[in-house]
């Protein structure tokens, strides 16, 4: 099985020992979403300060690809401030552990890699929206969560 | 003369998808009966002979075409009737699947018979589709659901159901023939009696059951009886609702509209007799045409077969499994008791990277809740592989997906 396009030692190593993970009490930000394919459910937790992301967790159930990515995000995404969020690409996140390809090759796994951004994007949004009461700076991010995959 | 493993081994050449190569030119090993079945040529060839030669809307027009799809379509009726050895045909309500035949039942009977206050029991091992109309039905009536729930092994406890129905307030049993996660299959006799005694309804969802075993209905003797015909070599959008003409008769209709009806007026109409009365629209003419060649080809093969056949192969699958470390197999140990549906998790692996990594030696199977999220809650896990076989399948490809899974432990080092 050497050369998996998708189990690779990356994606192994993170779904057994996901970075960030665990839940922040009273976060700024908690997300939950679900994969009503099959079940998995993630809970996105964000504190923010001074426009950065100063502190990130996630929790839930998840496959490696779900476990991996949403480490990946955690850890890419952390220090940065909400302009850059906003901006941040699903690109960016498959490039780093070499997924792109799931956006051609596999619709349905795709989603599980994608879980976590697309929470984050809701979840930065409602921040903007209901707690900083916003919009402006809201944009469209609930539109491209939603049409992530 | 043939053994009985070759004779089945002889039938995979009436499924043209078996010869198919998937992903790296693996041979297809499709062990996601429980979902849907491959179909045979048999089947495959009726429903294009029926668009290639009298296409026709059913049951008005009077020209050649229609008379020839009127009989047809209505000719399965009596196959399904015979095949589950009802004595009137007109009971047999075509819908589109099981899910649509208990919506029907939850609508139609529901409304008219459940109050505030009443309860409904289904079971935690119950698929969706016969939790959640129940649900939207007892929230509308403010009445109470109620599980009967399982023990360690998989099975029904019966005792909450004799608790349940103490309360005279009971008016519907739902429950799986055969749970599609697990395999296990209840009691029908001992609940359908205790119902009986309490006078209470009891639906059975056959559709894991029907396809897989001898059924007589009438010796049941349940009030509804639904299945659904893809799960047993009929093609999709096809399923039937079985319930006694009594009841039928006295149940306000589900869809309106054409075929359903005597004579509309402006402001009233009267209903059409059984079973025109629960079908109404266009139905899906040619899926009903096929799915009678569906079940000639079972009762070819006799269905007492069928269910020996998938026995030998569970017990071997649960053999094979139980040598595999680490692996988590769900349901009652005894086979006897079960359907040749096998639930398993693979150590701390997540179904889906499972489903996707013996996918590559061409190895179907499901990954997931099953549409069974109540059971996953009761089981404590979020999802599990499913694998689930049929007549086409051998003991050959429990191999391939044996050795599939040691792939599995070597890509997460287990």
């Amino acid at each position: 099985m050497s050369g998996d396009p998708i189990y690779t030692e990356m994606i192994i190593e993170y779904s057994r020992n996901p970075s960030n993970f665990g839940k922040i009490a009273d976060a700024h930000i908690h997300q939950h979403d679900a994969n009503p394919l099959c079940g998995d459910t993630i809970d996105l937790y964000l504190n923010i300060e001074d426009n950065k992301i100063s502190e990130i967790k996630f929790d839930g159930h998840g496959c490696a690809i779900c476990m991996a990515c949403s480490s990946v995000l955690t850890e890419m995404i952390k220090g940065k401030s909400l302009d850059d969020v906003k901006k941040f690409d699903k690109d960016e996140l498959l490039s780093e552990l070499g997924l792109q390809h799931l956006v051609k090759t596999s619709p349905v796994r795709i989603k599980c890699a994608l879980l976590s951004l697309k929470s984050l994007k809701f979840g930065i949004y409602s921040y903007f929206v209901d707690k900083m009461k916003d919009s402006e700076s809201a944009g469209n991010l609930n539109e491209e969560a939603a049409n992530l995959y | 003369m043939q053994s009985t493993a070759d004779a089945f081994e002889d039938l995979r050449k009436d499924f043209p998808v078996l010869n198919r190569r998937v992903r790296d030119n693996k041979k297809l090993v499709y062990f996601d009966n429980a979902a849907t079945t491959q179909k045979p040529n048999q089947v495959i060839d009726a429903i294009s002979d029926y668009y290639q030669n009298y296409n026709s809307n059913i049951h008005r027009a009077v020209h050649a075409l229609a008379e020839e799809s009127t009989e047809a379509f209505e000719n399965t009726r009596d196959i399904v009737a015979k095949f589950l050895n009802i004595e009137d045909s007109r009971e047999i309500i075509f819908v589109r699947g099981t899910t649509e035949g208990i919506n029907l039942v939850a609508y139609a009977w529901g409304r008219d018979n459940v109050k505030e206050g009443d309860i409904i029991v289904t079971t935690e091992y119950e698929h969706h589709s016969n939790i959640v109309p129940w649900q939207l039905l007892t929230q509308e009536k403010k009445a109470q659901l109620k599980y009967i729930d399982i023990d360690d092994n998989g099975e029904l406890m019966l005792d909450q159901l004799d608790d349940y129905l103490s309360t005279g307030k009971v008016k519907l049993v739902t429950f799986s023939h055969m749970s599609n996660v697990l395999g296990t299959i209840s009691p029908v006799e001992k609940i359908v009696s205790k119902c009986k005694n309490a006078g209470v309804k009891v639906l059975i969802d056959a559709a894991q059951s029907v396809p897989h075993m001898k059924v007589n209905v009438n010796e049941i003797g349940c009030d509804f009886f639904v299945f659904s015909g893809h799960k047993m070599l009929g093609p999709t959008g096809v399923g039937v609702l079985w319930a006694k003409k009594e009841i039928l008769e006295k149940m306000s209709p589900f869809l309106g509209g054409g075929d359903m009806i005597r004579e509309v007026h402006k402001y009233e109409t009267t209903w059409n007799d059984l079973p025109y009365k629960f079908e109404a629209g266009t139905p899906n003419i040619a899926d009903v045409i096929g799915f009678a060649k569906a079940i000639e080809y079972l009762e070819k093969i006799g269905m007492d077969n069928i269910r020996n056949h998938e026995l030998e192969l569970t017990k071997y699958a649960l053999e094979e499994m139980k040598k595999i470390p680490g692996l988590t197999l769900y349901g009652t140990k005894e086979p006897e008791k079960r359907g040749g549906v096998i639930s398993f998790n693979f150590n701390d692996v997540h179904p889906h990277d499972v489903g996707t990594i013996i996918d590559k030696d061409g190895v179907a199977i499901r990954s997931g809740h099953h549409c069974a999220q109540v059971l996953m809650e009761k089981l404590n896990v979020a999802a599990t592989n499913r694998a689930s076989f049929y007549i086409y399948n051998t003991k050959e490809e429990i191999d391939v997906l044996i050795a599939a899974l040691q792939n599995v432990a070597k890509v997460f080092k287990l």
